[in-house]
C-alpha cells in the first residue's frame, strides 16, 4: 500500500466525521469556558498555557497537525532523573523550566 | 473475519470478555506481562503471576478457541528499585524454557519491558533485560512511556536497543503516536498502535497512520487491562477502516497478517 492513501475523498471525509468532530470542538469550547468561569489564581497552569498553544495549530494551516501537538505536549530535556520515587504518573505537558515547548 | 489481538492483559478481563472477542473473530491473544495497578510486595508475587501468564491463562483462553501467548519481564513501572528488578529477572530464564518444566511453552519473548518516567534505574534495568532477550535469543515488545513522557523515552529505549546485538526486526516497539512513529519504522523496527478511548491512539488515528505511514511492520492492538480500555477495539478499528473504504486485505494485513509475521519468529508461535 503506498502511503498518504485515504480512500476516501473531502467531502466523503467531512460527510464521515463532522458530527463526531463537531461533538469534539464544543467540547473544547466549553472547557475553556469552564476554565474561565473557575475561581481562584488567574496564574495559568503550564497545562493550560500548552494547551492553548495547540489549540493554535489547528489553524496554523500546516501539515501533522497531529504529531505538532503531541510534539509540543513532549518533554525535549535531556535530563534524567536517578529514581521515579514519587512521580509514576504523567501530567500530559511540561512547562517551560521543566523542558516543555509551550 | 478473523484477527489477533497482540497486546491485552488478560488477567485483567472477565471471561466474558473472552467470550465477546472470539464472538468478534479474535483467534490468538499475546498478553505481555505488566504493572498490576500496585506495587508487588516482593519477587514471589511476580513468581505466581508469571504462573498466572503461563499455565492458568491458556486454559482460560482456550475454552473460547482463543490461543493465548505471554512476554514475562519486569515491567519499567516496578524496575525503579534495581536490586528488587534483578531479583525479579533472575526467575525469567526457568519460564523461557519451552520443554514444558515450568510453563506450557507459551512464552513468546521479553515484554513489556522500556522506560516510565525515563529514570536512570529504569534505564539500568531495561538494559539488563535487553541483555536477557540477547542471550536467550528472544523476541522483545516494548513499552513506551506515557503523555509527555514517550518522546523523549522512546529514543532512548531505542538508542539501548540499537546498542544490543538484536535484530531491529526481532522487536516491536509498542504505543507509537503520530510523532514517534515514522523514528520507530525508519530504524527498522515494529510498530504497536494501542487503541484507547483517551490516551494513545483511536480507532480513527490508527486509521490515519496506516494511510500516512503505510502498512508495513506495524499492527494494532488494544492493550485492555483494568484501566480505561476496550477488549474490542482492534475489531472496531478493523470496522473504521472498512467504513472509509480501504481493502479487506489491507485490513486483514494489519490485525492478523502482520502480528503473525512478527510473532512466528518465536518457535513458541503458531496458529493452530
Amino acid at each position: 500500500m503506498n502511503r498518504q492513501t485515504n480512500p476516501q475523498t473531502k467531502q466523503q471525509i467531512v460527510d464521515t466525521y463532522f458530527m463526531e468532530h463537531r461533538a469534539k470542538l464544543v467540547d473544547i469550547a466549553a472547557y475553556l469556558d469552564r476554565v474561565d468561569r473557575g475561581h481562584g489564581d488567574d496564574a495559568a497552569d503550564f497545562r493550560d498555557v500548552a494547551f492553548r498553544r495547540a489549540v493554535e495549530i489547528l489553524l496554523d494551516g500546516q501539515p501533522q497537525r497531529a504529531g505538532r501537538i503531541l510534539n509540543l505536549l513532549s518533554d525535549h530535556s535531556t535530563k534524567l532523573p536517578q529514581s521515579a520515587d514519587g512521580m509514576k504518573g504523567a501530567l500530559g505537558a511540561v512547562s517551560l523550566t521543566d523542558g516543555g515547548a509551550a | 473475519m478473523k484477527y489477533i489481538d497482540p497486546h491485552i492483559h488478560m488477567v485483567s478481563r472477565t471471561t466474558d470478555d473472552y467470550q465477546r472477542m472470539a464472538q468478534a473473530g479474535c483467534i490468538a491473544v499475546t498478553e505481555p506481562a505488566f504493572w498490576a495497578g500496585f506495587d508487588r510486595s516482593s519477587a514471589q508475587g511476580f513468581y505466581d503471576y508469571f504462573r498466572q501468564l503461563t499455565e492458568y491463562e491458556p486454559k482460560r483462553a482456550a475454552q473460547f478457541g482463543i490461543q493465548h501467548f505471554t512476554w514475562l519481564c519486569i515491567n519499567p513501572k516496578e524496575a525503579d528499585d534495581p536490586g528488587f528488578a534483578r531479583e525479579v529477572v533472575s526467575m525469567i530464564p526457568d519460564f523461557l524454557n519451552s520443554k514444558g518444566e515450568l510453563c506450557g511453552g507459551n512464552v513468546l519473548g521479553i515484554g513489556e519491558i522500556g522506560l516510565n518516567k525515563n529514570t536512570k534505574n529504569e534505564l539500568i534495568i531495561l538494559e539488563e533485560q535487553i541483555a536477557l532477550a540477547e542471550t536467550f535469543n528472544q523476541l522483545v515488545l516494548v513499552h513506551t512511556p506515557h503523555l509527555e513522557d514517550k518522546l523523549k523515552g522512546t529514543r532512548l529505549i531505542m538508542d539501548a536497543l540499537s546498542a544490543s546485538t538484536i535484530d531491529p526486526g526481532r522487536i516491536l516497539i509498542d504505543h507509537v503516536e503520530e510523532h514517534t512513529v515514522s523514528e520507530v519504522l525508519d530504524r527498522g523496527f515494529w510498530a504497536g498502535m494501542t487503541l484507547y478511548p483517551d490516551t494513545k491512539v483511536t480507532p480513527q488515528r490508527a486509521a490515519d497512520i496506516i494511510e500516512m505511514y503505510g502498512d508495513e511492520r506495524i499492527w494494532m492492538n488494544s492493550a485492555g487491562d483494568w484501566g480505561c480500555s476496550d477488549p474490542l477495539a482492534v475489531p472496531k478499528a478493523r470496522l473504521e477502516m472498512r467504513r472509509r473504504g480501504h481493502a479487506v486485505t489491507t485490513v486483514d494485513k494489519v490485525t492478523f497478517d502482520n502480528p503473525q509475521q512478527f510473532l512466528s519468529q518465536s518457535p513458541n508461535f503458531s496458529l493452530s
